[in-house]
């Protein structure tokens, strides 16, 4: 079972969280074509490996918080507030494989 | 003494003083507390147990353990029955009763025994090639019989009685098996001053020690294990957990366990659990779960009295039960002599023991020593017997035929496989050890390792140094580094001569891999043949490792036996995947108190109470009970939904809406957070104003709808349908805190902060007048229609809008919670003079349906606002979630379904939700469906059935026609007239009122 | 080898000595004119409805591992084609069809067995929507029906009436619908292709696409270069990664789904039921062994396991509505990777890229389908245009916003 570090909890189970998918999209600009919209609902990397995800705490402090986790092992490498900046371990110079 | 084969030494885990009685196929048995249903039946002289799978071969147990996969029987009856219990794991308790399954009529004569004539014809996967002819005779005959014939024992129809507890656990290290690497792991992890938590599956600590006469510091080992079970009882930082099945090692160190709280009684005792599922968290983990002896593939390897060696040391070394008085021993490695000398000690005749290498082992020596026959470079040939082994076939390993020997009791030893099951569910690979014959984990993926004979250490002296070590370093790596961990037990050192590697013993006959699924050597022959040459193909196409044991005690011979057919190492063959649980496990352990009305929790509103003293009939919404229809005595339900619908535009109604969704919504920015989630216009909405609003999902179709209110310039206050009022205010944390962090706005759900009560029909102002006097002033200039206005009652703020859903004069009063009840009874005894009736969900849902508002049916994910009548709605000022993607040519498509009213015309007695409508209703298909009914009631409004319905091209194409409401699954098709939705009061004259 | 009762019978008189390989192990050779990837089901069903129906036999299969190891050998062996939409309803329709003929057609049992599949519905909106998905099935020639609580007791007499939280209200029922022994069905199919000339390429691993001047025209693998006039890719679990390789970008994710099976037990339930109130359904197989399984984990992943809290919450489903199989025992529970796609429904369709065609985004709902499937599949890639059963299953369809959204929950696919 998981165990996410929320930022204003500590570490809690999955259970306590709702999981909202990738965080790496960006809502574009109001004015911004359809096609750019369309990117930003559909298109997903999918990766195999590290992935920058949300997990909303829904049943915690209703923080919707940013998850690097590794979708082939399920491990967790850092975790930070909506805002954060948060990178994949294997795109910070190869600190963690 | 208590049967024929009990014997006088041994027996640690029994009570002699204790008789227990039970029943066995309904025979009358008498054994020890603490003796397990297979000690007890070897005890009195039983060895058959139960029938295999296929072949319905008679069996007895195989080993002493939780892997057994031959003596497993219904445990108990009616609602407690439970099949497949392992009679090896069984406690005995006063009046157990078992009975052996998977036979007919009985244990010893099985009809279905004929399987065994027909096994020439019954090789792995025959079923694939045949039973296909005639097609019409696979379900009811092929399949028939072999469903009747397969499945092993019969589970209770009854629902089951006891209850299951979960517990957590948390400690900084999880030492998983009792036996002496688990016991020092633990041992130096407490010291160090770790939380520890230990389980053992078995009732008592000591794993093999305590089927041997092993010293440790010079004292006997049982000596020893009871010294350092003393020594962690004293700490307080360690827990002990016997019963206690550690079966699923999961994500972040979380682990499961099963601990069996009452199986050992016969019901569990007041308010206690049968079982407790333990979910653990663990800093770090030592697994010390020991190994799994493999068997001798020989012909009739599997017949009654042919046992594990380390099996039949257990029954005797812990419950003084012999399998058998003479007993012949056939090993490969040194294990078979401990057996020897347990049985000995025992005084049980050991006729002969067979070591298949060819020079002595010291073992040996000290054997033939001790006066035992001892023949090396022998092997079995083949058991000989009817329902019991009476004599063993020997050969020679160079081919030749050796003596027939007459017993009553073999004891073979294959080796021992490491047990790495949990650690495979890790992810870490097991790796081949010719040395030892077996798989031992690779390097750790976790915060975990491995000590003792999971390991492939089974030296007792390097047991106890890695377990000590293990536990130090789990500690360590906790951050209890610097405590004193004491120093590792030490035994007399012994050596260990190693195995030979023996995976089939020459024989024509069927020789067993798997035993409970009937897998036989040449099965796993016959599937390489066909091109089953991958473990997985292998395991699946023969079912090997797929009975009740997962391969604990087939895997290995398995996997040798196709590394040999494919001429191959066995470490390229590989294993299959290991899968939780370790060993298998309650479902209703899993569910826990989750069952029966606790499945989900209830959730009853501020006023339920009222609607119980006016006998209202309750309905599900979600988790919600909400009051369904009030019948008077001798009233139908559609009479009463009727009357209900009629009296509320007659003279008026209480309907409890506290259900709805409520959402406070704060700050500077609140007016444009609204303008960006809604489709229309918020910021130019006065305070003490309410104002219907629409949301989109970003994929354009819409989300939800409700009345938004504002209270002041910088506060709102949203209410959203029932059904989504968690996901509404998902979706505005996901707003506010990811996409425009800088908006100045906060909000929170209050919906169960606020409860409410919609008042409708003509007389509401009345009503409301009279029950709230002179606390707030409701006339129409005061408070017109879609006003909101805040008023102190009986001292609580307390909130009126004037808004309708049923298209009647209206108002929804707000009030605290907890002023529910009270609020109620005001508003119901000053109506009492005014006709006020209380109304239920379906008449709130007539009355809606007459103005032709949608609601949940309505909203099922995949309209759009166009499509709902109210893409007008749609700003074009101002950007809002959903817009763009609602701008795609599928979601404008002309021809898309939208929202139009049906009547009734003829053909059927009512209307139905879900009815598709058809232009004619002899052309009724997939194509010609112009869409469906989503809503339908009958209506006092306009005295006919009518409902709310989706059809391609609208009112624009179909106003005033005839459709057929095509209902083949109610076998009708009623004629219906299309209308606009807005079936009553279609100017909305009478909310103004 | 044509197998029937009689050919069982003769080999068992010699000793099964004459049983042959149920396909070949052949190296590739440099050309074909068709590969496929992947050697689950619907690649085999492809391959073996191309040489079928098609007359294509110069075919590869290249797979990655073993066949048959990917969904098709970790499902709940279930079929059906209870769809509401009529694009799904044909299409799974034709699976259905197919399914019924499959095993004369295939030469090999894969226990077919139309047991029925039941959807319980607890409530009066439930009742109303599932009439509509019966009705569309109704008119679309599917069978479909309503049963009463009474009904229900006669058939699935283990069900709660009387403590049930959600109590249960009717069912809708497919009587066609049924179970399958899953492996089975990629032998089967195996076997099939193999006779008919494709070459199955086991352990071989592609590891790119090669396209040259706008098209696919062979294949980068762990066993060389192999070249072919058509690629197609069927490789459910990793669709997203193998399109990539071809430059493809498609909206789909990869998440965890698990299933259960218990013990075997004697018969207790003989048809497929599923809860309307919990995510929870089950069948019984042959073996005896209750198969079950719920819903996503609901995060993405490829580790083809999953967690406990889904499990808990599995099993109270099932006690909630079956509360006597409480002393029942799980023996073993796994999780395979689905690829979801955004709206629930599959992809079998070109890909913008010449002679490269796509199959995949099954989300839970592959195993049914694999006979309809690889027969719209083997259409497409031999036509090179799709058939009319499949042509709403496009990429484009999100581009152009006519989603096939059964569930109506939108593009959020850890809960489609």
């Amino acid at each position: 079972m998981h165990q996410i570090d929320c930022p204003w909890c500590g570490t809690r189970d999955e259970a306590e969280f709702q999981y909202q998918g990738d965080a790496t999209v960006q809502r574009p600009k109001p004015d911004a074509d359809e096609e750019t919209f369309f990117r930003y609902v559909y298109a997903r990397e999918n990766p195999k490996g590290w992935h920058v995800e949300w997990w909303h705490h829904v049943a915690g402090c209703r923080q919707w918080i940013k998850v690097v986790r590794n979708t082939l092992t399920h491990e967790i490498d850092s975790t930070g507030g909506p805002q954060s900046k948060l990178t994949k371990p294997d795109e910070k110079g190869g600190t963690k494989s | 003494m208590t049967g024929v084969n009990r014997v006088s030494v041994g027996g640690s885990r029994i009570d002699r003083s204790k008789e227990v009685r039970f029943t066995f196929d309904g025979q009358s048995y008498t054994g020890f507390e603490g003796d397990t249903l297979a000690s007890a039946l070897l005890a009195n002289g039983v060895t058959l147990m139960g029938r295999s799978f296929k072949y319905h071969r008679p069996r007895g147990c195989l080993t002493a353990g939780s892997e057994e996969p031959n003596a497993i029987v219904e445990l108990r009856s009616g609602a407690r029955r439970e099949p497949n219990t392992r009679a090896t794991m069984a406690e005995l308790y006063n009046g157990l009763d078992a009975q052996s399954q998977n036979r007919f009529p009985s244990l010893k004569f099985d009809i279905q025994a004929i399987n065994q004539l027909l096994s020439p014809f019954l090789t792995a996967g025959f079923y694939y090639k045949t039973f296909m002819w005639p097609s019409s005779f696979w379900e009811p005959v092929y399949e028939k019989f072999i469903r009747k014939s397969a499945g092993l024992g019969k589970a209770a129809t009854q629902a089951d009685p006891d209850t299951y507890e979960h517990s957590h656990g948390h400690c900084d290290v999880l030492v998983v098996g009792a036996g002496i690497a688990g016991l020092s792991a633990a041992l130096s992890a407490g010291r160090s001053g770790a939380r520890v938590i230990l389980v053992e599956e078995q009732v008592a600590a000591g794993g093999m020690t305590s089927t041997a006469t092993d010293f440790i510091d010079g004292k006997p080992s049982d000596e020893w294990v009871a010294q350092a079970l003393d020594e962690l009882a004293g700490m307080a930082n360690v827990t002990v957990r016997t019963r206690t099945t550690l079966f699923g090692y999961y994500d972040h160190n979380v682990l499961a366990a099963l601990e069996r709280v009452s199986d050992h009684l016969e019901v569990p005792e007041a308010h206690q659990p049968r079982q407790r599922l333990w979910t653990l968290r663990a800093g770090q983990v030592v697994l010390a779960c020991g190994s799994h002896e493999r068997a001798m593939v020989f012909d009739n390897n599997d017949m009654p009295g042919v046992m594990l060696s380390g099996a039949v040391r257990a029954f005797v070394e812990r419950y003084g039960a012999a399998p058998g008085k003479r007993v012949v021993v056939c090993t490969n490695n040194d294990d078979g002599y401990k057996t020897a000398a347990s049985l000995h000690k025992a005084g049980v005749e050991i006729v002969a023991i067979t070591d298949a290498r060819a020079e002595p082992s010291p073992a040996a020596k000290l054997a033939t020593a001790a006066g035992m026959k001892v023949q090396c470079g022998v092997i079995p040939h083949k058991a000989k017997g009817r329902h019991r082994v009476s004599a063993i076939a020997l050969q020679r390993t160079d081919g030749s035929s050796a003596e027939i020997i007459e017993c009553d009791c073999v004891a073979m030893s294959n080796g021992y496989s490491p047990d790495v099951h949990l650690v495979s569910q890790t992810g870490v690979a097991p790796v081949w050890r010719e040395d030892i014959l077996g798989f031992v984990p690779d390097t750790p993926i976790r915060k975990e390792r491995s000590a003792g004979a999971c390991k492939g250490t089974f030296e007792l002296n390097a047991c106890l140094q890695e377990g000590h070590q293990a536990g130090c370093d789990a500690a360590e790596a906790m951050g209890f580094g610097s405590g004193d961990p004491g120093s590792a037990g030490t035994a007399d050192e012994e050596e260990i001569t190693a195995p030979l590697a023996l995976w089939r013993c020459p024989g024509k006959g069927k020789a067993f891999v798997d035993f409970q699924n009937d897998v036989t050597a040449k099965d796993i022959q016959l599937a390489h043949q066909e091109g089953f040459v991958s473990v997985e193909h292998a395991k699946r196409y023969t079912t090997l490792g797929m009975a009740t044991d997962q391969g604990k005690t087939s895997n290995v011979n398995g996997i040798a036996l196709l590394a040999e057919a494919r001429g191959e190492p066995i470490p390229d063959v590989g294993t299959t995947r290991f899968r939780p649980p370790y060993s298998p496990v309650a479902i209703g352990a899993f569910a826990g108190h989750e069952r029966g009305m606790e499945f989900q929790p209830v959730r009853r509103t501020a006023m339920h109470a009222c609607g119980e003293k006016l006998g209202a009939v309750f309905v599900e919404a979600g988790q919600w009970l909400r009051p369904q229809y009030y019948p008077k005595p001798g009233e139908g339900v559609m009479e009463a939904i009727y009357r209900e619908s009629e009296q509320v535009r007659k003279t008026a109604g209480i309907c409890d809406v506290s259900t709805l969704g409520k959402i406070e919504i704060f700050g500077e920015d609140a007016g444009e957070f609204l303008n960006r989630l809604y489709i229309n216009g918020w910021k130019m909405l006065a305070p003490g104003k309410a104002r219907y609003g629409l949301m989109l999902r970003e994929d354009g179709y819409v989300f939800d709808d409700g009345t938004t209110s504002r209270l002041a310039d910088d506060h709102y206050f949203m209410t959203t349908t029932t059904a989504n009022a968690a996901r509404v205010l998902a979706h505005m944390e996901h707003a506010s805190q990811v996409l425009w962090p800088d908006l100045d706005v906060h909000f929170c759900s209050a919906t169960e902060q606020w409860c409410g009560v919609a008042v409708a029909g003509p007389n509401a102002r009345a009503i409301l007048a009279k029950a709230f006097g002179d606390a707030i002033d409701i006339s129409n200039e005061e408070l017109p229609f879609m006003g909101v206005r805040e008023f102190k009652w009986n001292g609580a703020t307390a909130r009126i809008f004037r808004i309708s859903f049923s298209g009647e004069l209206a108002f929804e009063v707000n009030v605290p919670w907890s002023y529910g009840e009270a609020m109620w009874d005001a508003i119901w005894d000053a109506g009492q003079d005014h006709g006020l009736i209380a109304y239920g969900t379906e008449a709130l849902s007539v009355l809606r349906i007459e103005k032709g508002h949608v609601a949940g049916n309505e909203l099922d994910g995949r309209t759009t606002a166009a499509d709902m009548g109210l893409g007008k709605m749609m700003s074009s000022k101002k950007p809002f979630i959903g817009q763009k993607m609602a701008a795609r040519d599928g979601m404008i498509d002309p021809q898309r379904a939208t929202l139009v009213g049906v009547k009734l015309k003829s053909g059927a007695s009512r209307l139905r939700g879900g009815a598709h409508l058809v232009a004619d209703k002899n052309i009724a298909n997939a194509e010609t469906s112009l869409g469906w009914i989503t809503s339908v009631c009958d209506s006092p409004a306009m005295g006919c059935w009518i409902g709310l319905a989706y059809v391609r091209g609208g009112l624009s194409e179909h106003d005033g026609k005839i459709l057929y409401a095509a209902n083949p699954i109610y076998e009708e098709s009623p004629a219906v007239e299309i209308c606009s939705p807005h079936f009553f009061d279609p100017k909305g004259e009478r909310l103004h009122g | 080898m044509h197998y029937s009762a009689l050919s069982v019978f003769l080999q068992g008189l010699k000793g099964h000595k004459g049983w042959p390989r149920m396909w070949r192990d052949p190296q590739p050779k440099s050309h074909y004119d068709v590969i496929i990837i992947g050697g689950g089901g619907h690649g085999l069903a492809t391959a073996y409805y191309l040489a079928k129906e098609h007359g294509i036999t110069n075919v590869a299969v290249v797979e990655k591992g073993w066949i048959g190891g990917g969904n098709v050998g970790r499902n709940t062996t279930i079929f059906r084609s209870n769809y509401m939409f009529p694009a799904n309803t044909h299409f799974y329709e034709k699976g259905m069809k197919l399914w019924e003929g499959l095993e004369r057609d295939f030469n090999f049992n894969a226990m077919i067995s139309q047991r029925g599949v039941i959807n319980l519905f607890h409530s009066d909106p439930q009742r109303d929507a599932f009439a509509r998905r019966g009705n569309a099935m109704r008119l679309a020639g599917v069978d479909a029906e309503f049963l009463s609580p009474a009904q229900l007791k006669d058939m699935v007499p283990i069900l709660d009436f009387e403590n049930a939280r959600f109590p249960i209200q009717g069912g809708l029922m497919q009587r066609r619908g049924g179970t399958i022994r899953h492996d089975a069905v990629a032998w089967g199919y195996a076997r099939g292709a193999d006779s008919r000339g494709v070459d199955i390429l086991q352990n071989c691993e592609v590891k790119d696409i090669i396209i040259e001047g706008g098209a696919a025209v062979g294949i980068e693998t762990s066993k060389g270069t192999i070249r072919a006039n058509k690629v197609a890719m069927a490789v459910a679990g990793h669709t997203t990664h193998v399109a990539k390789m071809a430059g493809l970008e498609l909206p789909v994710e990869s998440h965890v789904l698990q299933a259960f099976v218990s013990e075997g037990i004697k018969p207790l339930i003989d048809t497929v039921v599923t809860f309307g109130a919990g995510h929870f359904y089950i069948s019984q197989s042959d073996k005896g062994g209750l198969v079950f399984g719920g819903d996503l984990d609901g995060y993405n992943s490829y580790a083809q396991r999953g967690n406990l809290p889904m499990m808990e919450h599995v099993m109270a489903g099932g006690m909630a509505i079956m509360p006597a199989i409480g002393r029942v025992r799980l023996l073993r529970h796994w999780g395979g990777i689905m690829d979801m796609s955004f709206d629930g429904s599959p992809f079998i369709c070109k890909t913008g890229i010449e002679k490269l065609y796509l199959n995949g985004g099954w989300c839970y709902g592959g195993f049914k389908a694999t006979p309809a499937s690889g027969w719209c599949f083997a259409h497409t890639i031999a036509k090179d245009e799709p058939h009319k059963l499949n042509e709403k299953f496009t990429i484009e369809r999100f581009r152009e916003g006519r989603m096939i959204d059964e569930k109506g929950v939108g593009p959020n696919p850890w809960i489609q």
